[in-house]
């Protein structure tokens, strides 16, 4: 049965449905339904809930129920997830599996409580210290929440691995039809690892200090060959009109549903506009980017922020067509018409540029 | 069919529930919808707005640039929203709290719906008021689906909410067709 | 023959990187001591602080998690919630639990988790070359107070089963210290009790144990024994400060 709710609830319900039974939080906007919704149904479930005393509190509560082998999970705001940053190093460096949701406001600082993807190389890059890689999924629609959710809980377990949701304003609060259908995956590897008493085994010891000099080098080698196979497998991405487009626009979460519109629009004139639409931001899509690059004139970026992801899509494009770039910062949600307007101004040809211009007065 | 709605109010005048009816029938309806709220830093009293797209087909950015419908509650609303509406849109105001000496030049339609919730002895369910109102303009779908959504809503709770809102569901209805 | 004196089953037999008279190694055996003795290796789990007893896992043959800095009482939390019935405890030094860390062990204590604590207090940063503690006396020096503890720059020493005490969510706060066969009897009895306390299911325990530094507090070990003695107990006094079985 469909039911309409924003994206934060969307997250905690199916987090809920994929077995999680492990919540800890700190109140931020705009992620506030997923705390609240979480506060009510965990007691139903027989799950934990604690509002933490600060958001290092809550990732560290999840680093325990991770490494005592239950399903946890946060979730948090831009400045929240700053908090957040030492403890996320921590699990990645014990090789913990948990999700963390991301829904992302305008930044620096304080900044403000509307939608932004500013976060971006935050959460694809690491984020704390040391050389490490959180799997990064971004949904654009609630029911994409959901099931980004679901599969989340499940890659977090496979790889032993911090998951990270990344949404912003819009995606968390935006309500939608969603329906809940999809069960966890059933095979995925005991947790041999996790601390439960040690009464008739071995002890068990959840760290990810290596202080004997050779032992942390070996220890990063292991993680490296971890996220190379992450690369190699879990790769994730919507590709629309690639093979008949002479504009290919990238964005993902809120901006790619904007980037749609536009898509949808320009379906109606000579000149094509297809676009790639990562959903694993890490692992990022690189070979498809790669592959459009080889047959279009150029690639637009649109983000909310002053250029983050347009650096992973210029690695992976290695100069074969020129990258072009169109973002809003503080809050600011590009318009169909900007974005319009962007791809006037960078193409190429001016039979197309007419069309499109036409197209943009239309509007 | 895609209709892009723009609801604005103050905090308090049940914007919030009025969309989120109308997103709920259509949703019954097998309609797609997107009902995005915008809020401020204020908790109460600050304009709030909502932004509801219904449509027959995948809707892609629940951004609405141009409105088809533009429902108004008080007159910072009003002023704050009204460039929005396209051309040829359609303005419904609460004509208790909104007075405009020049109409604009769009499709309008005046509700006092303040003066109607208060004689019916609630002024809360203005906003039931304004939803009897679109629904009896725009006639997007039946009226029992929001009375079916009311009815859920209202389950369980004190008083006879549902029939008041009922009334008002029924006395904006009834200010089109007296029209 | 009769064994008068062994070494506990769940210590692990390996010489420890502790400094020469440092307390850290007296109270895992007593920890140990105690698993052995109520048969609860099995079931118990505990949390290595960021500090000198960062190795703690190396010596205790029991599951246990690292945490970061000050985080134990936040990551003892989520391990309890997932093993309501185990036995969960965290050791922390006085940096982990009374500077980096005071948010995490006030609330944990605030929450009434039913976990309980080791806090060795030694009123210096040995593993980072012997800084100034929370619980650094006043006029004592160490490496950042190279003139002694000055209240004005550097604040006073902080009491922290004291400070805990008046948290409705604490059950059992003592402290005890290392510097006497005596003392380590009562540190070894106080910490029977908080795992008492925890498998009674009676709430938040903490004990505080006075602890020798000789290295950093620049004195040979008998010397720190009676300093401990004779300077410590001033500033922190011995004896139970709150105890769910008596009515205080």
């Amino acid at each position: 049965m469909k039911q309409l709710l924003t994206g934060n609830e969307a997250a905690a319900e199916a987090a809920i449905q994929a077995g999680c039974r492990y919540y800890y939080g700190y109140p931020i906007t705009p992620q506030n339904e997923l705390i609240n919704y979480m506060s009510i149904r965990m007691p139903e479930v027989g799950g934990a809930f604690i509002q933490a005393e600060s958001e290092i509190a809550a990732i560290s509560m999840v680093h325990g129920s991770a490494a005592a082998g239950g399903r946890a999970m946060t979730s948090s705001s831009s400045p929240g997830i700053s908090l957040k940053q030492e403890g996320i190093s921590y699990l990645a460096g014990s090789e913990l599996p948990c999700v963390m949701v991301n829904i992302q406001r305008g930044g620096p600082g304080l900044g403000d409580i509307s939608a932004s993807q500013a976060d971006y190389f935050q959460a694809v890059k690491g984020g704390g210290h040391g050389d490490y890689h959180t799997v990064v999924l971004a949904p654009s629609s609630t029911q994409e929440m959901a099931d980004l959710v679901y599969d989340a809980f499940d890659l977090a377990d496979k790889y032993r691995n911090p998951v990270m949701i990344l949404g912003d304003a819009q995606i968390g609060q935006l309500m939608e039809p969603v329906e809940f259908h999809k069960k966890p995956k059933k095979n995925l590897p005991a947790k041999s690892w996790a601390l439960t008493g040690a009464e008739g085994r071995k002890k068990n010891v959840v760290k990810s200090f290596y202080p004997v000099k050779g032992q942390l080098e070996e220890f990063n080698a292991h993680l490296q060959k971890k996220y190379r196979t992450i690369e190699e497998h879990e790769v994730r991405y919507e590709a629309i009109n690639t093979h008949k487009a002479d504009v290919i626009l990238v964005a993902y979460g809120t901006s790619a549903r904007i980037c749609k519109e536009v898509v949808k629009k320009s379906q109606q004139y000579k000149f094509r506009v297809g676009m790639v639409r990562p959903v694993t931001l890490w692992p990022f899509p690189k070979e498809i980017i790669r592959k459009v690059s080889e047959r279009v004139e150029c690639i637009l970026t649109v983000e909310m922020s002053a250029g983050q992801m347009v650096e992973d899509v210029k690695l992976a494009v290695e100069g074969r067509c020129p990258v072009h770039f169109y973002g809003r910062t503080g809050g600011g949600v590009p318009t169909s018409l900007e974005i319009i307007k962007k791809i006037v101004e960078i193409v190429p040809d001016n039979r197309a540029a007419n069309t499109l211009l036409q197209l943009a007065e239309v509007k | 069919m895609t209709e892009k709605i723009i609801l604005a109010g103050f905090g308090g005048q049940g914007m919030m529930l009025l969309g989120k009816l109308l997103a709920q029938a259509a949703m019954a309806d097998g309609k797609y919808v997107t009902y995005f709220p915008s809020y401020g830093t204020e908790v109460r009293g600050g304009t709030a707005v909502y932004y509801l797209i219904i449509s027959n087909e995948e809707i892609f950015s629940p951004l609405i640039e141009e409105a088809d419908t533009l429902i108004v509650m008080n007159q910072p609303s009003y002023q704050k929203y009204k460039d929005m509406l396209k051309p040829d849109g359609l303005l419904v105001l609460n004509s208790s709290m909104i007075k405009l000496n020049n109409l604009p030049d769009v499709k309008t339609y005046k509700i006092p719906a303040t003066e109607i919730a208060s004689k019916l002895g609630n002024v809360l369910v203005s906003n039931v008021v304004m939803l009897g109102a679109f629904l009896a303009i725009k006639k997007l779908f039946a009226a029992h689906l929001i009375l079916d959504q009311l009815q859920a809503m209202l389950k369980g709770k004190k008083g006879n909410l549902f029939s008041l809102n009922k009334q008002a569901l029924e006395s904006g209805m009834q200010v089109i067709k007296n029209v | 023959m009769h064994a008068i004196y062994e070494k506990p089953q769940t210590f692990i037999d390996k010489a420890t990187h502790f400094c020469p008279g440092c307390g850290h190694g007296i109270v895992l055996r007593l920890i140990a001591e105690i698993l052995d003795a109520w048969g609860i290796r099995g079931k118990t789990i505990g949390l290595a602080p960021v500090g000198c007893a960062v190795l703690a896992y190396n010596y205790l043959d029991i599951d246990m998690c690292e945490a970061a800095h000050g985080r134990p009482p936040a990551v003892a939390t989520g391990i309890k919630r997932v093993h309501p019935d185990h036995v969960v405890f965290a050791y922390q030094g006085d940096g982990d639990l009374a500077a980096i860390g005071t948010a995490e062990i006030i609330h944990a204590a605030n929450r009434g988790e039913n976990i309980t604590f080791i806090f060795v207090n030694n009123a210096v940063y040995g593993m980072t070359s012997g800084q100034m503690a929370p619980t650094t006396l006043l006029r004592q020096k160490t490496v950042t107070t190279p003139s002694g503890r000055d209240p004005i720059n550097s604040g006073h020493p902080i009491r922290v089963c004291e400070l805990l005490a008046v948290l409705d969510g604490s059950s059992y706060l003592e402290r005890v210290s290392l510097s006497s066969p005596e003392n380590i009897r009562k540190t070894k009895k106080a910490i029977e009790k908080g795992f008492k306390t925890q498998m009674e299911k009676k709430g938040f325990s903490l004990i505080e144990i006075l602890s020798p530094c000789p290295i950093y507090w620049r004195m040979d070990a008998n010397e720190a024994m009676r300093y401990i003695d004779e300077e410590m107990t001033r500033t922190f006094p011995l004896g139970v400060v709150k105890d769910w079985e008596q009515k205080n």
